[in-house]
């Protein structure tokens, strides 16, 4: 949040509201932008990004789909292709399983076996985490899951200032954008929402670039790196640790593809201590993944072990103990922290 | 609707291209996997599916299609390609993998895009259909000309993504036609173990759209009810499917033993391969004499040529060109 452009600004704006303004921006001077998706017109989106948008835009540009994600998906690479630039709503990311095929094997995959000359201008705007007690088909991350798979870039914002930002950058880019809104971070009352995301945002239309983590808190003694819920667990326990006289670094990756490893290994290098938070499932996923990249670079910038602090291989249960049990929170961060910091 | 002289020329130059195509891939293709077949090695390795037996539904349907409309087909697709006006040169190099291929070797013989005339296809079954909805949503929405095609299988009916397209092209009146090409055979299923009707146009009703069947893999007819769905698409009235019933003479990709057959269907499949008819009638109604018939063949045979020595001298991409062109 280093990057704020006012903060005399004291105009403050949920997630959703955010990208909300976002697309209205790109669609007022960009004929070509248009969203389509389930619930996504008079309802304005079952997590209110797209609120007020059809009452502006009408039901043409604007346009609620069947509940058939491999068609409108589908649809969506061929009118991309074919010079539109659709914004397409999944509502869940859990339900990837009925339309994957669009997704990385069109949408992904069409600019290179193209040879580049064919592009893919699409947003995918998906829901992701849990916490709410949705159970393991509506509660899922799978950040991994996506970015693993060439050919799409993957942002995760954890703030509506970074929302709104990289929404207008993700419509205004060439290439298929799978935009991961945390459900936690969007406040929508009913759900609860993290307070530390709405934040100001300005009314004028600006860009967050791909590719550029941000630090937003500095620290000596450990970096502790998140995305999305992540960071704001990251945050708390940094305060925590504080209490504890010990100064952490907070790194918000914000896009996963193209990820930002200097960012985080410039940190590292300073604070000599990682711990990676991830609301994603531990194994072959986000967390192993940045640890990698830093022992790949440079093993002797570590002091300690590092740790990951990320949802354990099971399914999501439902019951609340059970799943509050599985979620990363502060202070398991903490935790991880104390089995290192002596180091 | 009758295809008129000119239309016939051009559709049967167009299934001798195609025709003539196929049997030289299919003669490099072998080159390198003999005495063992191996699809890894020679010229052309990896899977290569032929469409030969199945040209008038590319012709037939392609007639009414200019470099603006948009076909989408299928992992089956030089037929299509070819009366779609794809570069031949670059698609005879796209499918040996060099350099000057329309993808520069990324894409292969299932993944063959030209921009030029708005032409895609996909190796995965039904998967182009959505993106052919898309494309008329495209047109539809920002006024601009135009229709899609989405050529598919008879297998690919059974998909999810089959029904999912038919709604919603159906739901949003786009201009968009499906064209199904019944070859009988989901590699070695035949189409009656698999498909809960005899002919999908009747599922067309499941979605308010017309069907229609075309029976015979005649071109004449084909052309017939494809002009009658395509202006229908133009006019603005929405999608339609076809069901053409049509023949794979060759196997679902070549190295396919083909054990699954009937004995004696490949003989009475040839016995009524399309393009000795579709010449025999045209000579018979006077728009085609022998010597026309030879100096097509030979315009045909020319070009083939010409697109095979494209690709055969054409340099192969610097192994480290992989690593490029994931975003644009």
């Amino acid at each position: 949040m280093s990057e704020k452009v006012s903060t005399t600004n004291e105009r403050r704006l949920t997630i959703a509201r955010a990208m909300a303004e976002a697309i209205a921006q790109e669609m007022r001077v960009d004929e070509r932008v248009f969203v389509m998706g389930e619930d996504i017109g008079g309802l304005g989106g079952v997590f209110g990004n797209t609120r007020g948008l059809i009452e502006e835009f009408g039901k043409e540009r604007i346009r609620d789909t069947p509940i058939s994600e491999t068609g409108f998906i589908g649809a969506a690479v061929g009118a991309a292709s074919d010079g539109m630039r659709p914004v397409v709503e999944l509502m869940f990311v859990d339900f990837f399983g009925v339309c994957m095929d669009a997704i990385y094997n069109l949408m992904a995959k069409n600019t290179y076996f193209s040879g580049g000359n064919v592009k893919v201008p699409l947003v995918l705007m998906t829901s992701t985490g849990g916490g709410y007690s949705d159970a393991g088909q509506h509660s899922q991350c799978l950040y991994g899951t996506f970015a693993h798979l060439p050919g799409m870039k993957v942002v995760a914002p954890s703030n509506a200032y970074d929302a709104k930002g990289m929404m207008t950058a993700a419509i205004r880019d060439e290439n298929p954008v799978v935009f991961m809104y945390h459900k936690g971070l969007q406040g929508m009352g009913w759900l609860g929402t993290e307070a530390g995301a709405t934040v100001n945002v300005p009314e004028e239309s600006y860009e967050v670039p791909f590719g550029k983590a941000a630090v937003v808190r500095e620290g000596t003694d450990v970096t502790i790196v998140g995305l999305a819920m992540g960071v704001h667990n990251a945050l708390k326990a940094a305060d925590l640790l504080a209490k504890k006289g010990v100064s952490a670094e907070v790194v918000d990756l914000r896009t996963l593809v193209p990820l930002d490893r200097d960012t985080v290994f410039e940190s590292v290098r300073k604070t000599g201590r990682l711990i990676v938070v991830d609301e994603d499932y531990h194994s072959f996923g986000v967390s192993g993944e940045i640890i990698a990249s830093v022992c790949e670079r440079d093993l002797s910038v570590l002091k300690a072990a590092p740790r990951r602090v990320a949802y354990p291989d099971v399914p999501i249960p439902f019951s609340r103990p059970m799943e509050q049990f599985c979620l990363p929170n502060p202070d398991k961060i903490v935790a991880a922290f104390d089995t290192i910091g002596g180091a | 609707m009758q295809p008129n002289r000119e239309q016939q020329l051009w559709m049967y130059e167009h299934m001798l291209v195609s025709r003539y195509f196929e049997e030289a891939i299919e003669k490099i293709y072998l080159e390198g996997k003999t005495p063992a077949f191996n699809m890894a090695n020679g010229p052309i390795p990896g899977e290569m599916h032929l469409s030969n037996g199945q040209e008038p539904c590319a012709v037939g349907v392609c007639a009414h299609l200019d470099a603006g409309d948009i076909a989408t087909s299928t992992h089956r697709p030089h037929h299509v390609a070819i009366a779609k006006g794809v570069d031949l040169d670059r698609m005879a190099a796209e499918i040996f993998g060099k350099k000057t291929g329309l993808s520069g070797g990324r894409g292969g013989h299932m993944h063959i895009f030209d921009p030029a005339v708005n032409f895609s296809c996909s190796g995965i079954i039904a998967q182009g259909m959505g993106p052919a909805v898309g494309a008329a949503l495209s047109r539809k929405m920002s006024n601009r000309e135009g229709v899609a095609v989405a050529f598919l299988g008879e297998g690919a009916a059974n998909q999810g993504a089959f029904h999912e397209a038919l709604n919603l092209a159906s739901v949003w009146k786009l201009p968009v036609v499906f064209v199904i090409e019944d070859n009988a055979w989901g590699i070695s299923v035949p189409k009656a173990d698999a498909t809960a009707v005899p002919r999908n146009d009747v599922r067309a009703a499941g979605y308010g759209m017309p069907g229609v069947h075309v029976a015979g893999n005649d071109p004449f007819a084909i052309f017939a009810a494809a002009g009658e769905a395509i202006a229908r698409a133009r006019a603005g009235q929405g999608p339609t499917l076809i069901e053409i019933e049509t023949s794979r003479l060759a196997g679902h990709f070549m190295g396919d033993a083909e054990g699954y057959r009937p004995k004696g269907e490949k003989e009475a499949l040839f016995a009524r391969d399309p393009i000795p008819r579709m010449r025999d009638r045209m000579i018979a109604e006077g728009n085609l004499t022998a010597e026309g018939d030879a100096e097509i063949a030979a315009r045909a045979q020319a070009r083939v040529d010409a697109a095979i020595a494209f690709a055969r001298a054409s340099d192969y991409p610097a192994a480290e060109e992989a690593l490029e062109r994931v975003f644009a």
